[in-house]
């Protein structure tokens, strides 16, 4: 039974080690002020999502992208949101994934049990906590192209359109089924 | 408050299994024997010959008698011997898996610990059907017991209060895959360990242990301290598991503890010599990880009454 | 055809499994009225109407988990889920307490009742006494069961059968395993939770991850192995005999290849665990199901993707159904 030509899930690209180096430079207040924007918007439209956290709402989890020089700082409520160099001691959990399989995370492409099982993603700390955010993100069908491009006002349209082409290029059009094939 | 010494849940040696019955029918003060193979089929064909005679001392003595049905079912020869079993006239049958209720057909029985009643519905409904006595499932918590003991006065409610608490059972069996042979070819290997194979931690911590298809605790039941809570709690008898060791001298620590010739503390001190080496647990008893070991406040174990 | 029965954990899940072509899904409330009791899962009971509704507006069905054992002095809760279950529209109920069905039967006599894997009727005998006594229509077959032992159930047996063809795979009896409870005071029978995540605990070292459950150490994995659940039945111990997978390895159930097989055994439904799982496992897994009954039906060789990525240890097993440990 055990396929030796079936690629194993999250196979996605990470970011090349120049390309992480050469961002390392770079402000993190803009980032930081963006995403937070995203989140904002994420919680005003999905309030059923932070209902699903439960207790766990308040929990701060640090997420970091192996392949990028900075990481999240993200709670739920209140939506908040900071980028560092470094992730702080005293948080309640830790998910760190490459970038493009936390972004696939975020939008419900692959299943987090299977990147746990090929250690793709790692989980430290408050393992329940973890579990309710991805239980209440997996049922949210985030799109994240719609909820960045919102951003950009009138020139939503043009950045959707870039964003998902963008998406496309990284994390695929579906998830761990087909990338499997 | 009675006492019930359960089946012998380890492959023991036929002569060795005889014996330790027709010792138990001469000295030990329990009112309730449990006989019979009821962990694996395979097993059953060596103790076969010595049921009657083990019976008839037990019964010769005085004892009550159950005949134990296997827990899990699967096979057609395991269909028939429970047939069997549960149409047996002069005992009555402990009931392991539900199989057996449909022989049975409303008879009075008795329930073991491996049938899942979890509240006073469930009792209720086997309290109908025929149920006399009902050994409770080891992992429940006192409240639950207390509700479930209330709600079917009739029926005699007993608790699993000494031994290595049964954990699961499987249709595999993992003295035969540790020993890297095939179940229908097992060799029996399991009789090597008479008191289980104790199963660690990649830590080595003292964690589970293995008897064939079944998994035990590897820590030892001990409700010794709660004896008194739980006769408040309308329980009426306690059951002691059989494990490698004078099980003689264990029914007497609980009967002179129940009985108030012994204090608590005095009877813990000789089970722990009785069968040293092996940690005590109740923590089911109180709604937290089973292994935990909760100590007694004194008078529980003697409760208000005593 | 045998029915494909779909697990969905939240109703984004059920949406997802219906796209891939369930024929039914099965859920539960969000509590401990089911056995997969987890942070963040389940269904409230407005979303389990809309649900509903949504399904069979869908021509799918929906079978409601009301699957632990009631808690003494607590069994309102259990008969508010089934009196809930049958307002919202449920085709089915899944129980495991014999008290619940007793009421069920009592209360809802014209509600269709399944027999939950969890009371593990392992047997003709045992899944008779369900049948008589609450008129129970289906049993959902405990896993260790071989295939020719599955054929003569049904031979025997008025009841329909249900068994599982994917994922996560009890190594014990289920429904009968206290494991999970002696290490952490929670088990899957009472709290609906086995291995409950409150009590895992990942510690990165240098040689890769250690797992513990309750403080007992589960597992330790290499940097580049492949890992499995934290559940005790699938951890690495050692005894004096030797060390390692004592009970199982972490494999998941893949029985992709013996469809035929159980449907000439007279199978009514296959069964794809996984309600914990997120959308794109239930839509992969239910879509590669889908997918290999048409090849059976069309007596087609399937064309179908592995499932590889989303097993445990990425790794799969036949189980019980080819008991080539007997």
């Amino acid at each position: 039974m055990n396929d030796p030509s079936a690629a194993s899930p999250g196979q996605l690209p990470t970011i090349p080690p120049l390309v992480a180096i050469a961002m390392r430079p770079l402000p993190l207040l803009p980032l930081q002020f963006a995403l937070g924007g995203v989140l904002q918007r994420i919680h005003r439209r999905n309030p059923a999502m932070f209902d699903r956290l439960g207790d766990h709402a308040r929990a701060r989890f640090g997420i970091k992208p192996i392949d990028l020089p900075f990481a999240f700082v993200v709670e739920a409520r209140p939506p908040r949101l900071s980028v560092v160099r470094e992730l702080p001691k005293d948080l309640d959990a830790r998910i760190s994934a490459s970038l493009a399989n936390l972004l696939a995370l975020l939008e419900g492409r692959v299943d987090g049990d299977a990147l746990m099982f090929s250690r793709e993603l790692v989980v430290e700390g408050d393992v329940e906590a973890v579990l309710a955010l991805r239980n209440a993100i997996d049922d949210a069908q985030l799109d994240l192209a719609t909820e960045v491009s919102s951003l950009f006002g009138p020139l939503g349209a043009p950045a959707r359109r870039a964003l998902e082409a963008a998406r496309g290029r990284m994390i695929g059009s579906s998830g761990q089924g087909e990338s499997s094939r | 408050m009675q006492l019930s010494l359960g089946p012998v849940l380890y492959n023991w040696a036929p002569e060795r299994w005889r014996d330790f019955y027709f010792r138990i029918a001469d000295e030990a003060p329990v009112d309730v024997v449990s006989v019979g193979e009821i962990v694996c089929s395979k097993r059953s064909p060596f103790f076969a010959d010595h049921i009657p005679a083990v019976v008839e001392r037990l019964q010769s003595a005085g004892k009550e008698v159950l005949l134990g049905s296997l827990i899990l079912v699967s096979l057609r020869r395991e269909r028939r011997q429970t047939e069997e079993l549960a149409s047996a006239e002069g005992a009555l049958v402990e009931v392991n898996d539900l199989t057996c209720l449909r022989t049975l057909a409303g008879r009075a029985h008795a329930i073991g610990p491996f049938v899942n009643i979890y509240n006073e519905a469930s009792a209720a409904f086997h309290d109908a059907h025929g149920a006399r006595r009902i050994c409770l499932p080891p992992e429940l918590p006192l409240a639950s017991i207390a509700a479930i003991a209330k709600a079917v006065p009739d029926v005699v409610t007993e608790v699993f209060a000494f031994g290595r608490v049964p954990l699961a059972i499987s249709a595999r069996c993992y003295h035969a895959r540790l020993h890297k042979l095939a179940k229908d070819n097992c060799r029996f290997v399991c009789e090597k360990d008479p008191d289980g194979l104790l199963l660690n931690t990649l830590e080595q911590q003292d964690f589970l242990t293995v008897n064939g298809v079944q998994t035990l605790s590897h820590s030892c039941a001990n409700l010794l301290g709660e004896a008194g809570l739980l006769r408040e709690s309308n329980v009426r008898s306690l059951r002691l598991s059989p494990q490698d060791c004078d099980m003689v001298e264990i029914a007497r620590i609980f009967r002179d503890v129940l009985d108030g010739r012994e204090d608590f503390d005095g009877g813990n001190r000789r089970l722990a010599a009785a069968y040293p080496g092996v940690p005590f647990s109740n923590g089911f008893l109180w709604a937290e990880p089973g292994h935990l070991y909760r100590q007694a406040r004194s008078g529980d174990a003697q409760g208000s009454a005593a | 055809m045998m029915e494909l029965i779909c697990p969905a954990g939240t109703p984004a899940a059920l949406k997802s499994a219906i796209d891939a072509g369930a024929d039914a899904i099965y859920c539960g409330f969000a509590d401990e009225t089911n056995a997969r009791n987890f942070p963040g899962l389940n269904f409230s009971r407005d979303e389990m109407r809309k649900s509903i509704a949504l399904a069979h507006g869908r021509g799918a069905r929906v079978l409601v988990a009301i699957n632990t054992f009631p808690r003494a002095s607590a069994v309102d809760i259990w008969h508010r889920a089934v009196d809930d279950a049958v307002s919202a529209g449920a085709d089915a109920l899944i129980l495991a307490d014999i008290g619940l069905m007793d009421y069920t039967a009592r209360r809802h006599p014209n509600q269709r009742l399944h027999v939950s894997v969890q009371a593990a009727a392992a047997n003709p005998d045992a899944i008779a006494f369900y049948a008589e006594n609450f008129g129970a229509r289906r049993v959902v077959l405990p896993r260790v069961l071989s295939v020719p032992e599955i054929a003569e159930i049904t031979r025997e047996s008025a009841c329909e059968t249900e068994v599982f063809v994917f994922g996560g795979l009890c190594v014990m009896a289920e429904g009968r395993c206290s494991l999970s409870s002696y290490a952490t005071g929670k088990s899957p029978n009472m709290q609906g939770v086995c291995s409950p995540p409150s009590h895992v605990t990942y510690e990165q070292t240098a040689d890769g991850t250690k797992s513990s459950l309750g403080g007992f150490t589960i597992n330790r994995f290499a940097m580049s192995e492949p890992a499995g659940y934290p559940t005790l039945c699938k951890g690495r111990f050692s005894t004096a005999q030797g060390a390692g997978y004592i009970f199982e390895d972490p494999v998941s159930l893949d029985a992709t290849t013996l469809l035929r097989g159980l449907r000439d055994a007279g199978v009514t439904a296959l069964k794809i665990e996984g309600r914990q799982r997120g959308r794109a496992y239930v839509e992969s897994v239910v879509r590669h199901f889908r997918h290999a009954l048409a090849a059976l039906e069309s007596g087609s060789e399937a064309d179908i993707a592995s499932l590889k990525p989303f097993t445990e240890g990425q790794a799969s097993t036949l189980g019980a159904y080819r008991k080539n440990w007997r």
